[in-house]
């Protein structure tokens, strides 16, 4: 069902980009971390009426090593699957103590988990958490494999790439099943607000966190982050290929606006998708047909984007 | 002080009994056979009878999660479950007594598949055992009303700030309707005034929940959780004996029946406790010198006051509600066994696992076992009821 949602926001451009991030330094992710990346772009851009649910993963890990913590946000992690679940509880028990007057503000929910957290062991407690329609933010920091384990496959790592559980060799080209499209997925729950991100394009990403917060209701961000160390990519390019994934139409940038498909960002020359791959030693075994399949699923898949974009717009008058 | 007595499913008087605790987030799961209790707090809350946030999730693994996430927020926050769903929810019952929340859970016990079974016994709490939550068994209506109550009030006691789980029998209890007194909601408010959390996610006090354990931590982290549960032995007592005086009953962590020093005791947990009094009567009238103890707190285990509640008796005649596969006897009777071992007047113990799945064990079958204990001929491991073995 499309609805005609308007979205009230503080527009974040080069001039007023919020400093403060949430996340200190001397966090312990590795160089090059396309998570820690975004997710200090998110706080920076939420500020900090925020309470933040986080998934078992690399962020989970690489910032609260007791008595250390990197988090200036309260901040709570229970499990790997649950990150859903934990914050509709947040986010039910600031709805009654505010509705009491116990607490004054009702600060705004955050959940943070990895593709393995939300595509595979989580999907089920995010669902659950969108469908009842909790007032928060899910956010999806995609490296597209199990990285804190050791680079396993998920279901979000696309096909052809080489990982731990799903590696090339004489009779296998990597992961053999297409990317699992979870932001279609989270549309079809007929939310609010979806919408895709990538730290490259940081005042878009930013500008999608405050939309998704001043919605009513639930909001999910998916958000591509690249893992240098399990992508075999050097840590210098880690936004290099943030920005080539959306401009090789990989990765593409959009919203789903109370239903409507609205493209962020149209690469007016696209690069061949080559150009994104052999940055990657997890796409290195690929031969030249291998890249030709990748180059038609791309083109299909942005071009079925296109079609829904322009099947949902809003009908001129 | 007002009180209003009325027949009433001990499912609905438990509900009652947490609407009388102002409980402000519910997170719940329909699994038979509690969710008598779940749907008549979604009612209170439809009608606006209980101001609360009902989170209808789509597990109870989520229920669970949802429920440690609202307690953290600082809410008073309840859940009940059962069987498989209290299976389901294993991972997050540790997390929510290492992260010391208040949470209130009726687990309304239940066998656990396979053969699937909707029926009573033990099976689902005795997996548990080890979650590091206060545990709780309630024999009749009354008192799974008042203890409800009460439970909330040991886990958001400063010095405990532990989860508590209230075990019911299920059908045989949480189906039963019974007389029951319900307290004013005034002397309820005066019992349990609203929850006060001493660490909770805020903004403006930013704090970091669930961090990682590292070697040098994690020994530290989790002795201090275990002392936490140790100690909250003394304050179980103390609000139950406040609770007994608020509500006009009489709450000890264990309870004894029947003849005073008694030779032979029967130990049990939960609504067979009944039966087996009834049993204990009926044998003291013929004159037998037998007793029973009652174990109301299981967790942590009141080991001091079971042994005085045993003193000068020769055998205890164990019943359990589940089965301890591989091991020797019944997690009841293993608990025992540990706490007697190399005391010079320790009684023998023997073990009879009885009702599964809902199998009815009649009166006639706790004298039954008497007689048998009597005459040395139950097994020295333990008995299977009902089920010819070579155990």
């Amino acid at each position: 069902m499309l609805r005609d949602i308007t979205i009230d926001y503080e527009k974040i451009t080069a001039k007023n980009t919020p400093k403060e991030c949430m996340i200190s330094s001397g966090h312990r992710a590795c160089q090059g971390c396309g998570e820690i990346l975004a997710m200090g772009m998110v706080t920076k851009a939420a500020g900090k009426d925020i309470i933040v649910a986080n998934a078992t993963g690399c962020m989970e890990i690489v910032t609260s090593p007791f008595p250390q913590t990197a988090w200036k946000l309260p901040w709570l992690h229970v499990a790997f699957e649950n990150a859903g679940a934990v914050g509709s509880g947040i986010e039910a028990a600031i709805k009654v103590l505010h509705r009491q007057g116990k607490i004054k503000k009702k600060p705004h929910v955050i959940c943070f988990a990895g593709d393995g957290a939300t595509a595979d062991i989580g999907l089920q407690s995010l669902s659950g958490a969108m469908e009842r329609g909790h007032d928060m933010l899910y956010v999806c920091l995609d490296n597209e494999a199990y990285m804190n384990t050791g680079i396993q496959r998920s279901s979000s790592t696309p096909w052809g790439a080489s990982t731990t559980t799903s590696p090339a060799g004489k009779q296998s080209k990597g992961q053999n099943t297409q990317k699992k499209n979870l932001p279609m997925i989270m549309a079809a729950h007929g939310i609010p607000y979806v919408a895709t991100a990538s730290p490259a394009f940081h005042l878009d990403l930013m500008n999608k966190v405050r939309k998704a917060l001043a919605v009513d209701g639930p909001a999910y961000m998916h958000i591509y982050a690249p893992c240098p160390t399990g992508w075999g990519l050097a840590g210098s390019k880690s936004v290099e290929i943030s920005r080539l994934a959306v401009n090789t139409k990989v990765f593409p940038l959009y919203e789903v606006i109370g239903g409507r498909f609205v493209i962020s960002r149209k690469p007016a020359k696209p690069q061949p998708v080559l150009d994104y791959l052999k940055l990657q030693r997890r796409f290195r075994h690929l031969g030249e047909k291998d890249v030709a399949e990748i180059q038609l699923a791309v083109d299909g898949a942005w071009d079925y984007l296109e079609k829904l974009a322009k099947a949902t717009a809003k009908e001129e008058k | 002080m007002l009180k209003k007595r009325v027949g009433i499913e001990v499912s609905l008087a438990v509900a009652e009994a947490v609407k009388q605790a102002r409980a402000q987030v519910v997170s719940a799961y329909p699994i038979t056979p509690q969710t008598h209790i779940v749907e008549e707090l979604s009612t209170y809350v439809a009608n606006g009878e209980l101001d609360a946030e009902f989170i209808p999730v789509e597990s109870e693994h989520s229920a669970m999660s949802a429920a440690v996430g609202a307690a953290a927020a600082g809410a008073r926050v309840y859940t009940a479950t059962s069987s498989q769903g209290l299976a389901l929810m294993h991972e997050i019952l540790f997390i929510a007594s290492a992260q010391r929340l208040p949470i209130v859970m009726t687990v309304a016990n239940r066998s656990l598949s396979g053969p699937i079974s909707i029926w009573n016994d033990h099976s689902d709490i005795m997996a548990e055992r080890d979650i590091g939550w206060v545990q709780l068994f309630v024999e009749d209506g009354q008192e799974a009303t008042e203890l409800t109550i009460a439970a909330f009030k040991i886990a958001e006691d400063h010095r405990v700030l532990l989860p508590v789980a209230v075990n019911m029998d299920g059908f045989i209890l949480t189906h039963m309707i019974e007389p029951v007194i319900f307290p004013a909601q005034a002397t309820v408010d005066k019992f349990l005034p609203p929850y006060k959390p001493a660490l909770k996610l805020d903004p403006a006090k930013p704090v970091t929940m669930g961090p990682v354990g590292v070697p040098e931590v994690y020994l530290e982290a989790k002795k201090q959780c275990e002392q936490a549960l140790l100690d909250s032995k003394a304050v179980v007592a103390e609000v139950l004996a406040e609770a007994g005086k608020t509500f006009e009953r009489k709450y000890n962590l264990i309870e004894t029946n029947g003849k005073k020093k008694a030779k032979t005791l029967f130990v049990t947990m939960g609504s067979l406790g009944e039966s087996v009094w009834s049993a204990v009567e009926g044998l003291n009238e013929d004159g037998e010198d037998v007793g029973q103890v009652r174990i109301r707190l299981w967790r942590p285990f009141p080991v001091q006051e079971f042994k005085k509640a045993c003193k000068g008796a020769k055998r205890l005649i164990v019943i359990d509600r589940a089965m301890s596969p591989g091991s020797v006897c019944g997690p009841v009777a293993q608990e025992l066994k540990t706490i007697f071992y190399k005391d010079k007047d320790a009684p023998e113990i023997v073990n009879v696992i009885a009702g599964l799945g809902g199998r009815d064990v009649p009166v006639a079958d706790f004298k039954e076992m008497y007689r048998l204990a009597k005459k040395g001929k139950l097994a020295k491991t333990y008995t299977l009821w009902g089920v010819d073995s070579n155990a």
